[in-house]
């Protein structure tokens, strides 16, 4: 037998600079943030890469006056297809500098650079270029004759993408004449800082994008701040409940996208070897660190052990290691914060009687890391099986006949995502309008496009990001 | 000869299809615009609420899967019953202080609307739904679905508003508590009775009476509901109910300045619709 | 005995029809996902050395000659006159009449000699023509036997005669291994190609093998990746391990390392062997021999450095 190892394929640092320090970027101009600064690490090997700056109120007011004046002055006033011309000036930008913000994301937060490189950085440039083109076509979006922006949108993203969810969030807020002050997550705000300076580049007048760095504090004295006219937020339930108890009783519209527990739902004639690649994309992609991964797997049983025989013998092949590797398919765990949650409820779901089951595999002694996990015999009742992990922890779960698995699917409080994997046409049909779920991913999984709308029913949050739903959370209607 | 003693209604709840008194026993005097005793009604208590969701959950899966021409059947024979109790409905405005014209001019509205919103039944799908162009070899759709279980504070424009903020959360496949208005209840309990002999399945409007700061903020709390419309809501309660609704991330419709008599648009029907987007591949 | 006897050509539709069903956007967007590994320096010398081992560098040409396939011989044996550490290729592949040419210049090589044989490419003659040609080939000296399956046949449902003429060939065979094609690029869907795989696996093949090179497409990455699922699937429930053979179609030493890399993390390592996979081709061999000599040297090479046979 041949072994066929793989030389270390290293994608180079060189092409990025980091710099020492990051200040707040308002009114276009880079500034001193007055809160604690706090260290951006490398989560892949815990090295400081750089002082971020934190807003403190004064730093948050002044943000959202930038925004309010760049609002009524310049670009609430500007023609459509002259934002529309920034928009996609800045989309071009993206994609020139596309590989320094590939490299970039994956230092900050550990995902794989075959992720960022070929998922993330394309699909935030799609988003600019998408919106772009409706930014002159907004009377035709079915919001009425002369739909009017909202003004200030305060804005607060997570994580796992953090320059993706920058793109949800700013470009269709910027293409329908709104104004931005953008709180990236604390462990991840690097390539947000990084797109202000394409903002610079893009010559995009001061004050349309603002962002601020910070931690929870930064971002709750952001959504609270009088002088915004709406909050968009992805993150996490509770957050998301806490934001919406804050902005009772005013008249600041929300959008919230929150956590899942998504179904994947294997029928007993699927087709079986992409069923595998599906799953193992759908709890395996971004280090399970997404809100709409297929963490429940809901296989039917008369295909149960077939499924996870070939699951396992996929999972083996998973190469988990250095993110910068071109070869590595999971990266690192985002922070040690939440290392320690996935650790809490992996224990949780030991102790509750469910196997637990890893390959084989080598993990980096330095950083954050976790090898991927399948969980089987678990019960609708356990802890792994209703709360959200965010790490690439797999429950496996089993049902008989098809109303079985939608009971299964749709018994949670989530509600954003779904899987369904048959190759029978009217069974999925059948499946896809039963399921409670905002995106239904049927005989494939976690694909995304600035065309398709995103969003979730239930506690998984409202309002949908993309397509032409995207443009109602930041229009007058 | 004596004149004939007239005989007085009782104006009770409709929960899950029936009549029932409030399980509280108590019930609320309602008087005309001169304050003169009209009636008793039912004075729903947290309960009562309780089982109005219940009954309204039951109906949803029931209602969400009917067809959208047969919603649009059932909703616009609602219309032809609705037409036949004019004088009843322009009696109980009357007594909420219309002239004859006005009640007259407001019943025809509500009716009007009624059937406006039962001809969306089929259509609002095509306007709100898409197929989308994305980059890959995947179909791409997304459909409207209605959210679920609907409370509905409604306003006090007792007919033509009740029916404003009622049509459109059910003709997308809605189930519903509404909330009636607390001075001039009557015409919703007399749209329950037009409901209740007409096509709908029970539970998919259920109507409330009683004392609207009681109630409502037990609906707003209930984790069962998936969407709130405050438009009727009590002045000063909707911060409250709002943070309530944050809870379990109900779609809140806040109260808006609204001319009834105004088109509407579609914003009431989408405001309680979730978009479900299905992607599959294209391929041999 | 490898062959399996066949109950009922019903049984057998019902089992081919009873398979996994193949989800080609899913299947090629593995195939392009494998394909996007980064084979460096060490990995991508060890990676050279096996694919070029791995060669059956063919030639199946009307115009074939004894002096063509002398050269291509040589070629065979010693890949890179100025340089004795590349590895000898896995076989010669010709037409049945030039076995024995073949056989002869690769005397005391180690070095197999494949024939295609049942009337390649097409695949339409009679059976017994078929089998002559076989016999003939095998008579010769031939090794190994490629034999191409009757698409028709498969194509309209009869899958009773494609499986009897397999066990017909097998039979005829003798010691030497069959390996069948499936010529994919008719075959048209990947439903198609993983029943026929199983067809010819359980009617007997050693080898599964793409294309006669003469249909477009030939070897693709998406359909070699489900004859690999089928070889791995096919180990697992009978014990016995079939080969894999995409022909057709790979140029570059790129395109040998993906198909490398797809062997490795679909059937495993255990495939990793000339025993059980080749590379049906033969331009692809001389950039295989530049890029290692680039490796070697650390300077790019060219087409003058190495010989056209």
């Amino acid at each position: 037998m041949t072994v066929f190892e793989y030389a270390p394929a290293p994608e180079s640092r060189a092409v990025v600079d980091i710099r020492g320090s990051y200040g707040l970027f308002i009114d276009g101009e880079f500034t001193d943030g007055h809160g604690e600064p706090f260290k951006s690490i490398n989560p892949a090997d815990e090295s400081v890469l750089a002082d971020i700056a934190c807003a403190d109120e004064a730093d948050v007011d002044r943000a959202v006056r930038a925004a309010r004046a760049a609002y009524d002055k310049v670009w609430g006033p500007m023609p459509g297809r002259e934002r529309a011309k920034y928009l996609y000036r800045i989309a071009r930008i993206i994609q020139e500098r596309s590989r320094e913000l590939a490299v970039l994301e994956s230092i900050d937060n550990g995902k794989p650079i075959r992720e960022s490189r070929d998922v993330d950085v394309p699909l935030v440039a799609a988003w600019f270029f998408y919106y772009a083109g409706w930014a002159d076509k907004l009377a035709h979006a079915g919001f009425g004759s002369d739909p009017r922006p909202v003004g200030v949108a305060g804005q607060v993203i997570p994580w796992n993408f953090p320059l993706l969810m920058l793109a949800w969030k700013i470009a269709p807020a910027l293409a329908c004449g709104n104004t931005v002050v953008l709180k990236p997550a604390e462990t991840t705000p690097l390539t947000a800082l990084l797109f202000a300076d394409i903002c610079r580049q893009a010559e995009l007048p001061p004050g349309v994008v603002n962002i601020i760095t910070g931690a929870g504090d930064t971002g709750r004295t952001l959504v609270a701040h009088e002088g915004i006219d709406k909050v968009a937020f992805t993150g996490s339930t509770e957050v998301g409940r806490q934001i919406a108890r804050t902005l009772a009783g005013t008249n600041k519209r929300l959008t919230l996208e929150l956590g899942g527990k998504a179904a994947n739902i294997v029928y007993e004639d699927a087709a079986l070897d992409q069923a595998v690649e599906g799953i193992v994309n759908g709890i395996f992609f971004n280090q399970g660190h997404v809100c709409c991964a297929g963490s429940r797997l809901l296989v039917q049983e008369s295909v149960a052990d077939d499924v996870l025989e070939r699951l396992k013998t996929r999972m083996a092949t998973l190469r988990v290691g250095d993110p910068l590797d071109k070869n590595t398919d999971i990266g690192a765990i985002n922070s040690a914060e939440q290392l320690t949650k996935i650790k809490e409820l992996s224990e949780a779901g030991e102790a509750e009687g469910a196997g637990r089951w890893s390959p084989p595999c080598d993990l980096p002694s330095q950083g954050f890391w976790f090898a991927p996990t399948i969980f089987t015999g678990v019960a609708q009742s356990h802890r792994i099986a209703r709360e959200e992990i965010f790490g690439p922890v797999l429950s496996v779960l089993t049902f008989r006949t098809p109303d079985e698995a939608i009971t299964k699917a749709n018994n949670s409080p989530y509600g954003l995502s779904a899987g369904v994997w048959t190759e029978k046409g009217s069974q999925i049909l059948w499946t896809a309008q039963r399921l409670r779920a905002g995106v239904v991913w049927a005989n494939t999984f976690n694909k995304f496009d600035p065309a398709s709308p995103f969003g979730g029913y239930k506690e998984s949050g409202f309002g949908r990001e993309g397509g032409r739903h995207g443009l109602e959370a930041y229009l007058n209607v | 000869m004596s004149e004939r003693l007239a005989v007085r209604k009782t104006y009770k709840l409709f929960i899950g299809g029936a009549f029932p008194r409030s399980e509280s026993g108590r019930s609320y005097v309602v008087t005309d615009a001169k304050g003169r005793f009209i009636a008793n009604a039912s004075q729903a208590s947290r309960k009562d609420a309780r089982d109005a969701v219940v009954a309204a959950r039951k109906a949803f899966a029931g209602w969400s899967g009917r067809t959208a021409y047969n919603r649009g059947q059932i909703l616009y024979r609602v219309a032809e019953m609705l037409e036949g109790r004019r004088d009843q409905f322009t009696t109980e405005l009357r007594q909420t202080g219309l002239t004859k014209p006005q009640a007259n001019a407001e019943v025809d509205a509500a009716i009007d609307r009624w059937v406006w919103y039962a001809g969306w039944a089929d259509k609002i799908s095509a306007v709100a739904g898409a197929a989308n162009p994305v980059s890959g070899p995947f179909f791409n759709f997304s459909t409207p679905e209605p959210t679920g279980v609907v409370a509905v504070i409604a306003p006090d424009s007792p007919l033509l508003g009740l029916v404003s903020v009622v049509a459109p959360a059910i003709v997308s496949g809605n189930t519903t508590v509404v909330v009636a208005s607390e001075p001039a209840p009557l015409p919703a309990i007399t749209l329950a009775e037009v409901l209740a002999t007409s096509d709908l399945p029970a539970g998919v409007i259920n109507v409330l009476t009683g004392h609207r700061a009681e109630i409502t903020p037990w609906l707003a709390s209930h984790m069962d509901v998936n969407a709130i419309d405050l438009t009727g809501a009590p002045t000063g309660h909707v911060h409250d109910l709002e943070e309530k609704a944050a809870e379990n991330l109900k779609r809140v419709l806040r109260p808006q300045d609204a001319d009834w008599t105004a088109e509407p648009g579609t914003a009431r029907m989408t405001a309680f619709l979730e978009t479900k987007t299905v992607w599959h591949p294209v391929g041999v | 005995m490898s062959t399996e006897t066949l109950n009922s050509a019903a049984d057998l539709r019902a089992f081919l029809h009873g398979l996994p069903g193949v989800d080609q956007v899913g299947a090629e967007e593995r195939a392009a996902r494998l394909a996007s590994r980064s084979i460096k320096t060490t990995a991508k010398a060890a990676a050279i050395d096996l694919a070029i081992s791995m060669v059956d560098l063919t030639t199946l040409e009307g115009a074939d000659t004894a002096g063509k396939v002398r050269a291509l011989c040589a070629k065979a044996a010693r890949p890179d006159p100025s340089d004795a550490s590349v590895p000898k290729v896995a076989a010669v592949c010709v037409y049945s009449d030039m076995v024995e040419v073949a056989v002869t210049s690769l005397a005391g090589t180690g070095i197999g000699v494949a024939s295609v044989a049942t009337a390649f490419p097409s695949g339409r003659a009679p059976l017994e023509a078929k089998l002559a040609d076989t016999r003939a080939a095998v008579a010769a000296g031939a090794a190994e036997i490629d034999m191409v399956i009757d698409r028709g046949a498969f194509l309209a449902g009869d899958y009773g005669k494609v499986f009897e003429e397999i066990v017909a060939v097998k039979d005829a065979c003798g010691s030497a291994h069959l390996k069948v094609i499936l010529e994919t690029g008719e075959l048209a869907t990947l439903d198609h190609v993983r029943r026929a795989s199983w067809l010819a696996m359980r009617a007997g093949a050693d080898f599964i093998k793409t294309s006669t090179g003469k249909i477009s497409p030939a070897a693709t990455l998406p359909v070699t990746l489900v004859m690999l699922e089928a070889v791995r699937d096919y180990r697992t429930a009978t014990g016995r391990q079939v080969g894999v053979k995409p022909a057709g179609g790979i140029r570059t030493t790129k395109d040998a390392i993906k198909y490398l890399v797809l062997v490795n993390e679909t059937a495993g390592p255990d495939w990793l062997t000339p025993d059980w996979f080749r590379l049906g081709a033969s331009s692809v061999l001389n950039d295989l021999l530049m890029q290692r000599r680039k490796l070697a040297t650390g300077v790019y090479s060219g087409p003058d450095y190495f010989t056209l046979d």
